[in-house]
């Protein structure tokens, strides 16, 4: 779509877990580009490797055992995996901040949400304590949490699961970073909650202008918000493309059925949810894939030659890409 | 806070009795009859066995005695010594300081030598230090704290001639150094090992993770974030460590010849001067449990999250 | 570094076995071992002899070979460790047998008792038997049996509750077994493993907890060999004879060493979650 220069630019990243079972192979050969100001949405089931992708960006693996082995990941121009830990230090929280899954135990239990909102704005800017204090206090008003000079000095475990999240979002949004990384940001909450939550994303992001990179396996989410979508599957890319392709015109047998699950688009209801995860059988095993397509054991439409050997992604026409023999625009 | 303290102490009053019950039975009952044993050791005469007969109340059942030990105990009277007649309470409030005085600054080095040795070795897992803290905590807990308080001894007053052996030297720090590194030396070990432990699992938690997303610097996560959650975990540790450290003063108290309750409970024990080592028994463990009320109330204030249970 | 601390783990092991597997062949063999009668081979010309040839270990005062007087003591270490440890584990394993089986008052009571003895420092509670039954060797039995007991009981209590309304226990009840035979047959197994590390660690503790009663002349009474008894009357002669206080305080050393890295790795060899715990 955009002529630019892509903010970021995840090229080929590949990263393995050393466990005593074997070497599990997380992400495998993952790219795409993220363009200012867009919101780039990646889907896929647990395991599929999304969250790993989203912490590789910041280099936040637990390493050991897990190690990012093969790729690059550019922002800006600059290979954020050729730098060093000090250069991570100034970007992350700065220029790209992330928001994660778990609101429950993603805060401090023992410090003030206030300071840990502070804390982030001093790390990265020269203001004294007193105007930090202030601009988190800015940031709570911001994500819409009541009272906030009173929940300032609140402790987490004091606060629900959404307002933790709240939280969260403003720690992260309280420097304008330029990319916003949210790792399923709304899996452990209530629905209604669910919606609140990512309103507010999107009103924020609009007004702030950051890039979004929205982890999900949620399509309605998906459909609502971003620009352009990946499909993953058991590590891989299996499909990309702008939103409105890929739900028109699923290509993937993976896509179509993680489709047909949804029964009104759009519409929040539990039962959507147990459908998706109704998709027959189970992902395989990463600590031994398949040597052919990682999805033929569950495809309906599997043909004896996805087993035999892997599947390339290729480009099927301009932006659109698909890891499918049987594929065809 | 306040609600939570008063809680506490009303627990602590079933814990006080049940001890009280068993220490009263275990040095009242099952020996038949202490004070006479004692008397018979000492061929004291008929008359003045039945005299201390009476005065022990053995004339009365047991149940009236320990009704009647409570209720003096509630009021502080810890009885009278068997053998020199002078009064229990005096004795063991005059020797308590001594023991408090070890007892406090052996946990001193045990946090100051421990708990950096146990945080380190967890920033660095396997690396040498590692190694060393691992080696030093098992080594810590096998070796027996008199025969190292002999080699100390043997280093520091023979070969080299710089601390004294023994005694208390009337408070002098010089004659602290030994018994203190002693006793605390071992539990040093222990709390390297907690806090490792305790350390390792902080820093797989998520909220260091976010920490670390905010991209303050590694010194910045492990002391603020890191640390300082670990220290809640290895504070109820602590509380339990000083309890078992209270009782092992016993065992350096006689081998420095420190004049604390430890010694005057061995010298009790031997003596069999049962109202003594009585009072020197319910001493310490109240010691250790205000001790471990403290800690909860620390930990309480600290990690106001509990209050729900 | 996961198979690091696997490796370590399993050194423990290794390590541990043997040296407690070496100290039982010491105590078992020890007329074997032993140069000289450990009591009885006593002259006084060959008194406060350093190590040489035939005294490896030297002589105490009354000219008795320190070696041979150490080989035997580990009978009484040993025998210390494995008594109270059969003691404290029989009592803590049926306690929480009944607690968690009967719950109810039961469970209160002893729940209540297990509280108690966790307040109380083992050394104190162990010093009032001792001030009460009079110095001795089985008299620490008994004081050191009856005293450590708090955690295996409540390990026992929480794995019954844990099984007790599993559907293999219903379905052994519905069969008709008797409440005794469910418990020895479904719930035991399941303990068998913790309570095996508790007790392993709680025998490095009885045996130092033995040295220092001996130490402070409430143990084995001489003539008998004891570690903790030989370095008590070594005290005094440290400067003179050395040799007397180092040999019997490295056997404790050694065996409580072993029976502590034993213990660990077979806590960890049990629990593969405390070696993989730096995984996630």
């Amino acid at each position: 779509m955009s002529k630019n220069k892509p903010l970021l630019s995840v090229r080929q990243l590949t990263t393995q877990f050393n466990t005593p079972a074997g070497v599990v192979p997380a992400v495998r050969e993952v790219s795409f580009d993220l363009q200012d100001g867009e919101t780039l949405g990646v889907v896929g089931e647990s395991g599929s490797g999304k969250s790993v992708t989203a912490l590789s960006i910041l280099r936040l693996i637990h390493s050991p055992p897990g190690r990012i082995v093969k790729g690059s990941i550019e922002f800006n121009g600059v290979d954020l995996l050729q730098r060093d830990e000090s250069y991570l230090q100034k970007i992350r929280g700065n220029s790209i901040s992330m928001i994660f899954q778990e609101p429950m135990s993603s805060l401090n239990p023992l410090m003030k949400v206030g300071e840990q909102i502070a804390e982030v704005i001093r790390q990265h800017r020269q203001v004294s304590h007193a105007e930090s204090i202030n601009q988190a206090l800015e940031m709570l008003k911001k994500v819409q949490i009541p009272a906030p000079e009173k929940r300032l000095k609140d402790y987490p475990y004091q606060m629900s699961g959404g307002m933790r999240q709240r939280v969260m979002i403003a720690m992260a949004l309280a420097c304008q970073p330029r990319i916003l990384i949210a790792d399923e940001p709304t899996t452990a909450l209530d629905v209604t909650i669910q919606c609140q939550i990512m309103e507010l994303i999107q009103g924020l992001k609009e007004e702030t202008g950051s890039a979004v990179l929205m982890i999900t396996h949620d399509l309605g989410v998906i459909a609502e918000m971003a620009q352009k979508v990946i499909v993953m599957y058991a590590g891989q890319v299996v499909e990309s493309g702008d939103v409105y392709s890929i739900f028109d015109n699923p290509l993937h047998p993976y896509t179509q059925l993680l489709l047909r699950s949804i029964p009104v688009l759009g519409r929040r209801t539990r039962n959507r949810r147990e459908k998706l995860q109704e998709i027959e059988g189970m992902v395989p095993n990463l600590l031994n894939l398949p040597r052919g397509c990682s999805f033929f054991n569950r495809c309906p439409q599997a043909q004896d030659q996805c087993r035999r050997q892997a599947v390339e992604l290729r480009e099927i026409s301009p932006n659109r890409q698909v890891r499918c023999v049987i594929a065809t625009a | 806070m306040f609600v939570f303290t008063i809680r506490r102490l009303l627990q602590f009053i079933p814990t006080i009795m049940g001890i009280t019950l068993i220490i009263f039975v275990l040095l009242n009952m099952i020996p038949g009859n202490a004070a006479l044993s004692t008397a018979g050791r000492l061929e004291l005469s008929p008359e003045v066995v039945e005299q201390l007969k009476k005065d022990l109340e053995l004339d009365k059942p047991a149940y009236v005695r320990y009704f009647n030990y409570v209720s003096r105990l509630a009021q502080g009277d810890m009885g009278t010594s068997y053998l020199r007649r002078y009064d229990v309470k005096e004795i063991v409030l005059t020797r308590l300081p001594a023991t408090l005085k070890l007892a406090l600054s052996a946990m001193l080095i045990a946090i100051l030598l421990g708990v950096p040795l146990g945080f380190f070795a967890a920033l660095k897992q396997g690396s040498w230090l590692d190694v060393f803290a691992t080696v030093i905590a098992v080594g810590g807990v096998s070796i027996p704290q008199f025969w190292l308080g002999i080699i100390l001894m043997y280093i520091f007053s023979y070969s080299l001639q710089i601390l004294p052996t023994s005694g208390y030297g009337n408070g002098a720090f010089i004659n602290l150094i030994m018994p203190a590194l002693t006793l605390g030396i071992g539990y040093a070990a222990m709390l390297a090992r907690t806090t490792r432990a305790a350390v390792i699992e902080v820093l797989s938690a998520d909220f260091v993770r976010t920490a670390k997303a905010k991209g303050l610097s590694s010194a910045r996560i492990n002391i603020r974030h890191v640390l300082r959650n670990a220290l809640v975990l290895i504070l109820t540790t602590t509380g339990l460590l000083f309890g078992s450290l209270i009782g092992q003063t016993v065992i350096v108290e006689r081998l420095f010849s420190w004049p604390g309750i430890g010694s005057l409970l061995v010298e009790s024990i031997f003596q069999r001067d049962i109202p003594v080592a009585q009072g020197c028994l319910v001493v310490i463990i109240v010691i250790f449990l205000v001790v471990n009320l403290l800690v909860d109330v620390l930990y309480h204030f600290i990690n106001p999250q509990i209050d729900y249970q | 570094m996961l198979n690091i601390h696997k490796i370590i783990s399993q050194k423990n092991l290794l390590i541990g076995g043997s040296i407690v597997f070496l100290a039982i062949g010491v105590a078992v063999f020890a007329p074997f071992i032993a140069t000289f009668d450990p009591i009885t081979d006593a002259d006084l010309m060959l008194s406060e002899m350093p190590p040489d040839d035939s005294f490896i270990f030297g002589t105490d005062p009354q000219g008795r070979d320190v070696f041979s007087r150490v080989v035997y003591g580990a009978r009484v270490s040993l025998s210390v460790g494995i008594v109270t440890q059969v003691i404290n584990t029989f009592i803590g394993v049926s306690l929480g047998l009944v607690a968690g089986y009967m719950g109810s008052r039961w469970d209160d009571a002893i729940m209540g008792l297990t509280n108690i003895m966790l307040s109380i420092p083992v050394v104190v509670f162990a010093l009032a038997i001792m001030a009460a039954l009079g110095p001795g060797l089985f008299n620490i039995y008994i004081a050191l049996g009856l005293t450590n007991w708090a955690y295996s009981c409540r390990i026992t209590r929480a794995q019954v509750l844990s099984v007790k309304n599993s559907d293999y226990v219903k379905a052994a009840k519905v069969l008709g077994y008797s409440h005794f035979s469910i418990m020895f047959s479904q719930i035991l197994p399941n303990v068998l493993g913790p309570v095996l590390v508790i007790a392993t660690l709680g025998a490095a503790e009885a045996i130092l907890m033995e040295a220092a009663l001996s130490f402070l002349g409430l143990g084995a009474q001489p003539p008998t060999p004891s570690w903790g008894g030989m370095l008590a009357s070594a005290r005094e002669l440290f400067f003179i004879a050395p040799w007397m206080s180092i040999f019997p305080g490295l056997a404790i050393f050694i065996t409580v060493l072993g029976l502590n890295l034993f213990g660990d790795g077979l806590r960890d060899y049990l629990d593969p979650r405390n070696v993989l715990k730096s995984k996630d």
